[in-house]
């Protein structure tokens, strides 16, 4: 790509990103171009990380282990639904994962964990979201039942109109209540320590950013 | 009769075999008093049955001389017989020497008027000859038969009516009978009266009382010691000779309030004789007292201290042996003994007891005053103890009262052990709750409430589950009510604490977060304070302090502040490097530059500021701490942090430098902080916390003059003297009045608290006020009353009156203010007449007995004005019974502040003649001069002027000279105080009236030094010195004079 298209590319990108700083966009797109290997674009065909490889950059940069979540991340990047993220979703998308406010992570989030997307957490999406978050004791008859107790545990407290769903609503106010539910049925945002060794390794060279 | 003398008359051990001899014991010798009453009275009380012939004669071997007796006999050289005689002829009484035989009681009843002195040894040696006399008066089958009465009650209606002899017979019965009665009624009466002490219970007595003994506060005797080692194969320690007397031992006592006690231990009880002598160490052996009934008992009476302290040690010795008896049943002995215990004391003690609780709580409110969150949970935790005792009272619940066996426990005491070297350096300020209060773990039977449950639940999922179902089971568990104290107990026993403290070991922000948050809450709780620092917890937080997570620095200082509310806890927060990382938390406003993504998870840097002081303030509480703060470089940055205004950051700051003045070092470095400035103008904030510690510290700093001036410079006596009218909250109050106090000090504060109308005010604030508050209003008053204008507006306030009451309290502290208020007013004539009248000069007299120094002192001080001051004070001293020896007994004391105020109290006394003549009667010369070899310059003076006064009177000013007072006294004139100059010139000149004292002072080299002493600008001293050196010229001169005539 030559340096005028990158020039232009990061002009519009940052105009329409907020968190993000003109250095730190042109950073950004540089990672994601080495990230993608140097294709050349052609007429037609979207350049960008399919899933594979975009749970591969979530998995070994941020940390995340579970194939769901990350599953439901990519979905949550990749706007479009063309099943690749493109450089402006790339973009788009850290800076919410990484900068995001409070309220832009929670709409985030809820997305996330809407698994069927019909702007409720059901019982069943929360079952499925914790099946793996307990040790299976073997002397349990049902080894569900440690994962329901837990759904009734979460909806005890976290469903405020007691209608058995989570709604954003419902979401909202426990967040605000408490902020550690914010990542309630499984962690869709980078933890804090990966995303400061990401943030140094990625934005460390600001001479190049003078000599442009 | 028959049932009494088998029963109840104590036979020797021979009795079993032919004719054992009765015992000499005083039960014996009343059975035997009460037969021969009965006896002697038979003749004329039924003159009838006295005429009935025994079926057997009573025989026996007496000592009476026939010659003894009289009409009535026919007597020859060695037989006697009665004239009286029976149907047979045969007379009612034969003696033939020794023998005797009588017949009757009649016969009987003679013989002992006949007997006179030697009756007892007549009844004794009858009844031991005659172990059943019943059967001999009334004949064998009677004897068997009387056993059931009603065969007697029939058989006496049919003989009534045919034979007159058997009716006699019958009544004879029935008197023996109820002889016989009697008798066992009088023994029984006896026994239960004289319960004979032995050696084994006096020498379990003493064992006990020694392992209650030895110095301190607590014990009960100083010592308790026998006075012979050698201890007899019998058990007693007495001589021999004196084991005739029933002697066991001798003991000497040393109580904590009287003299050393010689105490005689003996069968009838325990009583105080003669005490040793000096020369041989001899004892004297003579009582010198009542009997009481074993030592406990006496000791109770002669020593008050021992019976306060014996109640308390009773308490805890019964439980202990409770204990002891639960965990060995089969020991018998051991509950005796803590029954027996039991009985004799409690009854009298449990009044007592309770007493003392009383004034237990009451001292620690008197202590210093601890910051207002500190009293909070002092008394929660009083509240713990309170019910944990209850319920070990009231329980039947054995596994209470097992000291427990958890592993935390026994390291615990392991650490301890560890540092005990350490205590000592920690401070005085230390909460109460620095013992450790007992465990009380939730029992598995018992009802637990549902919380239990669904805690125990939560708990599983924290230590089973990944990130995500540990973080919805922490805020779970946040819905619990966290500050209830079975929530707090249940997420211990299920085993909660160990995996909080595990999370904070992990790198998940998020769970740190939600344990922090947790552990924050319930470590209100003493116990679980003391659990996290057992599971190591504290280390780990301290750790956090460096985290990049600001809120995560916030909640472990919070939770720090929380746990350093103990000792132990407080030093491994230091040892961890804990107040390093706290005063850094301090120093917000330099690190400002902060990385620009804030993430979820952050606070404000005021707010770490704020918990920095808050974990600072907790820490603050021991001395090492306080210096590791201010070596820390804190001391800044806590100036730095009182000029902001938040109030929620101010109390922590506030509260911790108040903690911290107590140390020399930080009254320096606050005030070089001009600290003040900002204390000052918090004192006008509207928190009552705020302004509570900023009275506070302004309290601790005002020691130093510098500061009360600063205090005034920077315009913060009025915001006190206003804050004085505010007296709902008690605590701040007492804050405030102790500001004041010390404000006062200096006169010119005195000056403007007077324009502001504070002294009526604390004049007002002298009634219904607690202890804490009382102290310092009275100490204020005494400062302000220095001046001539505050006396009389203290007077004219009424304030004399409810000063005066107060003298007759019992707190050290209030005394010594009291004391100093009271003479302060009495240097004026017109209060000095109040104070006369409410009796106040035999009040301050009378704490001369008090035992504290400081107490003692401060009267006697007071004392001085009120001599000067009143009318016919002679005779108002004269008044006081013992008030004179008491006084001069004093001057044995080893105070010097107490020996110097004496001294002044002499000197007043001494200015009458009559009262002068008493106290030299009472030896004042001698202790006087015993104490004129000091270097004291306060006692110099104050002996001197004494001294000087004393030479008044008769022989006195010879007797200086023969106790040796006179060089010494010359040695003064070296110090460099004016006023012992001064004092010491008058005394000499005193003495140089005397030629042999002139001699002593030359041969000193006093003259020199007085003839330096005219030269002074004082004329007085001028003056005296003049006077001393032409009195020891003159005597010069007269002696050459008759040496060359």
């Amino acid at each position: 790509m030559n340096r005028k298209k990158l020039q232009k590319l990061t002009d519009t990108l940052t105009k329409n990103c907020k968190h993000f700083n003109k250095f730190e966009v042109k950073c950004l797109i540089q990672l994601f171009y080495n990230l993608v290997g140097d294709v050349t674009e052609w007429q037609g065909v979207v350049i960008g990380l399919d899933r594979n490889a975009f749970r591969n950059i979530l998995h070994v940069t941020f940390g995340m282990t579970d194939d769901m979540i990350m599953d439901r991340v990519f979905r949550g990047f990749d706007k479009d639904n063309d099943g690749c993220v493109n450089v402006s979703e790339w973009i788009y998308g850290l800076s919410l994962f990484l900068r995001g406010t409070l309220e832009e992570k929670m709409k985030y989030c809820f997305e996330v964990f809407d698994l069927n997307g019909d702007g409720f957490i059901s019982k069943e999406e929360m079952f499925h979201m914790l099946k793996n978050s307990l040790l299976k004791q073997p002397s349990e008859e049902d080894p569900d039942e440690g994962i329901k107790d837990l759904v009734e545990i979460t909806l005890k407290k976290m469903d405020y109109d007691h209608d058995g769903k989570l709604s954003f609503s419902d979401y909202e106010r426990s967040v605000r209540e408490e902020t550690l539910l914010l990542e309630a049925f499984g962690p869709c945002l980078p933890d804090p320590k990966s995303q400061m060794e990401f943030e140094s390794q990625v934005f460390k060279d600001p001479n190049e950013f003078n000599d442009m | 009769m028959g049932v009494a003398l088998t029963k109840s008359a104590q036979w020797t051990t021979a009795a079993g075999f032919g004719t054992g001899t009765l015992e000499i014991t005083p039960l014996n010798e009343g059975i035997l008093k009460e037969i021969i009453m009965f006896v002697e009275s038979f003749i004329y009380k039924h003159p009838q049955e006295a005429k009935y012939v025994f079926v057997e004669p009573l025989e026996w071997k007496t000592n009476l001389d026939p010659s003894a007796f009289e009409s009535g006999y026919v007597v020859s050289a060695t037989t006697v017989k009665s004239e009286e005689v029976d149907k047979n002829g045969q007379p009612l009484l034969f003696l033939s020497v020794p023998q005797i035989k009588i017949r009757s009681f009649g016969q009987l009843s003679c013989l002992l008027f006949i007997a006179k002195d030697t009756k007892l040894k007549e009844a004794q040696a009858c009844i031991e000859a005659n172990r059943n006399p019943v059967a001999k008066i009334l004949g064998m089958d009677y004897n068997t038969m009387k056993e059931d009465p009603s065969i007697l009650n029939i058989l006496d209606k049919i003989t009534k009516e045919d034979d007159p002899e058997s009716e006699v017979k019958m009544k004879m019965a029935m008197l023996l009978e109820e002889l016989d009665l009697h008798l066992l009624n009088y023994s029984l009466k006896h026994a239960s009266l004289e319960i004979h002490l032995n050696p084994v219970t006096i020498k379990k007595d003493i064992e006990l009382l020694k392992h209650f003994s030895g110095q301190g506060e607590q014990t009960v005797l100083e010592s308790i010691e026998y006075t012979s080692d050698y201890e007899f194969s019998n058990g007693c320690r007495a001589p021999p000779w004196r084991q005739l007397h029933g002697e066991i031992c001798y003991v000497l006592v040393k109580p904590h309030d009287v003299e050393t006690l010689c105490i005689t231990c003996c069968a009838e009880g325990v009583f105080l004789n003669g005490g040793k002598t000096d020369d041989e160490g001899e004892i004297n052996y003579e009582r010198k007292g009542a009997i009481y009934k074993d030592l406990v008992t006496f000791l109770k009476h002669k020593s008050a201290k021992f019976s306060e302290n014996m109640s308390k040690q009773v308490s805890t010795r019964l439980t202990e042996e409770q204990q002891k008896v639960k965990d060995q049943p089969k020991k018998a002995p051991k509950k005796k003994e803590a029954d027996a215990l039991h009985k004799s004391i409690t009854s009298s003690n449990k009044s007592k007891l309770e007493n003392n609780q009383i004034n237990f709580g009451k001292n620690q409110m008197t202590k210093r005053l601890e910051p207002s969150v500190n009293w909070k949970t002092d008394v929660d935790f009083k509240v713990i103890s309170v019910r944990d005792t209850q319920e070990k009272k009231h329980g039947g619940r054995p596994e209470k009262s097992t000291p427990p066996v958890s592993p935390g426990r026994a390291q615990l005491v392991h650490k301890n052990a560890d540092k005990t070297e350490e205590i000592p350096s920690e401070s005085s300020s230390e909460s109460e709750e620095d013992e450790e209060p007992p465990d009380h773990r939730q029992e598995a039977n018992a009802d637990l409430p549902s919380e239990y449950w669904q805690i125990q639940k939560l708990v599983k999922y924290l230590k089973g589950g990944n990130q995500t179902a540990t973080v919805i089971a922490l805020c779970s568990m946040r819905d619990f009510n966290l500050a209830q104290e079975t929530c707090q107990l249940a997420i211990r026993d299920v085993g909660g604490l160990e995996v909080l403290i595990n999370l904070l070991d992990t790198d998940e922000v998020k769970c740190k977060i939600g344990s922090l948050k947790i552990l924050k809450e319930i470590s209100y709780n003493p116990q679980i304070r003391r659990n996290i620092v057992d599971l190591g917890g504290l280390p780990v937080m301290v750790n956090i302090l460096d985290s990049p997570h600001k809120i995560l620095k916030c909640l472990a200082a919070e939770t720090i502040a929380n746990v350093a509310k103990f000792r132990r806890a407080r030093r491994v927060v230091r040892h961890h490097g804990g107040i390093t990382k706290l005063v850094a938390l301090l120093d917000c406003a330099q690190n400002s530059t902060e990385p620009a993504q804030a993430s979820l998870y952050d606070e404000r840097d005021v707010e770490v500021a704020r918990c920095g002081a808050l974990a600072l303030w907790s820490c603050s509480k021991s001395y090492a701490n306080k210096e590791a703060i201010r070596k820390a470089g804190g001391i800044p940055l806590l100036a730095q942090l009182l000029k902001t205004s938040h109030e929620n950051m101010l109390i922590p700051v506030v509260g911790t430098l108040q903690e911290c003045a107590s140390e020399e070092s930080y009254r320096a470095a606050i005030k070089a902080e001009r600290i003040i400035e900002n204390l000052v103008k918090n004192l006008n904030s509207e928190n009552e916390q705020l302004q509570e510690h900023c009275a506070m510290a302004i309290y601790q700093c005002a020691e130093d003059e510098e500061t009360r001036d600063l205090v005034r410079l920077h315009g913060g006596l009025k915001p006190l003297a206003s804050l004085l009218n505010k007296t709902d909250n008690k605590e701040r109050l007492a804050a405030v009045t102790g500001a004041i106090w010390k404000c006062s000090i200096s006169k010119e504060n005195v000056t403007k608290f007077r324009e502001y109308r504070a002294i009526e005010t604390l004049v007002g604030l002298l009634t219904d006020q607690p202890e804490e508050v009382l102290v310092n209003v009275v100490g204020a008053l005494g400062e302000c009353c220095q001046e001539y204008e505050n006396r009389v507006l203290v007077r004219k306030c009424g304030g004399i009156q409810p000063l005066v009451n107060l003298l007759v309290g019992i707190n050290q502290a209030l005394l010594v203010n009291v004391t100093k208020a009271v003479g302060a007013c009495a240097v004026e004539p017109e209060s000095m007449v109040i104070i006369d009248r409410l009796d106040g000069v035999r009040l301050l007299w009378s704490l001369l007995k008090n035992p504290h120094p400081d107490v003692k002192a401060s009267a006697a001080w007071a004392l001085c004005p009120c001599i000067q001051n009143a009318k016919d004070a002679g005779e108002m001293v004269r008044s006081f019974v013992g008030g004179l020896e008491l006084v001069v007994n004093l001057l044995k004391s080893d105070n010097k502040e107490v020996l110097a105020s004496v001294c002044a109290v002499i000197t007043n006394i001494a200015k009458d003649q009559e009262n002068l003549a008493v106290i030299t009667d009472h030896g004042v010369v001698p202790l006087l001069s015993k104490l004129a070899n000091t270097n004291n310059d306060k006692l110099r003076q104050h002996l001197a002027e004494a001294i000087s006064r004393c030479c008044m009177w008769g022989r006195n000013k010879v007797a200086f000279g023969e106790h040796k007072a006179v060089a010494p006294l010359v040695r003064y004139l070296k110090s460099n105080d004016t006023n012992v100059h001064r004092a010491t010139a008058q005394a000499l000149y005193q003495l140089s009236e005397d030629a042999n004292n002139c001699i002593t002072m030359h041969e000193n080299g006093a003259v020199k030094l007085l003839l330096d002493m005219v030269g002074s600008p004082d004329q007085d001293l001028q003056e005296a010195a003049a006077g001393c050196i032409s009195n020891i010229r003159r005597l010069a001169l007269a002696t050459e004079k008759a040496r060359y005539p």
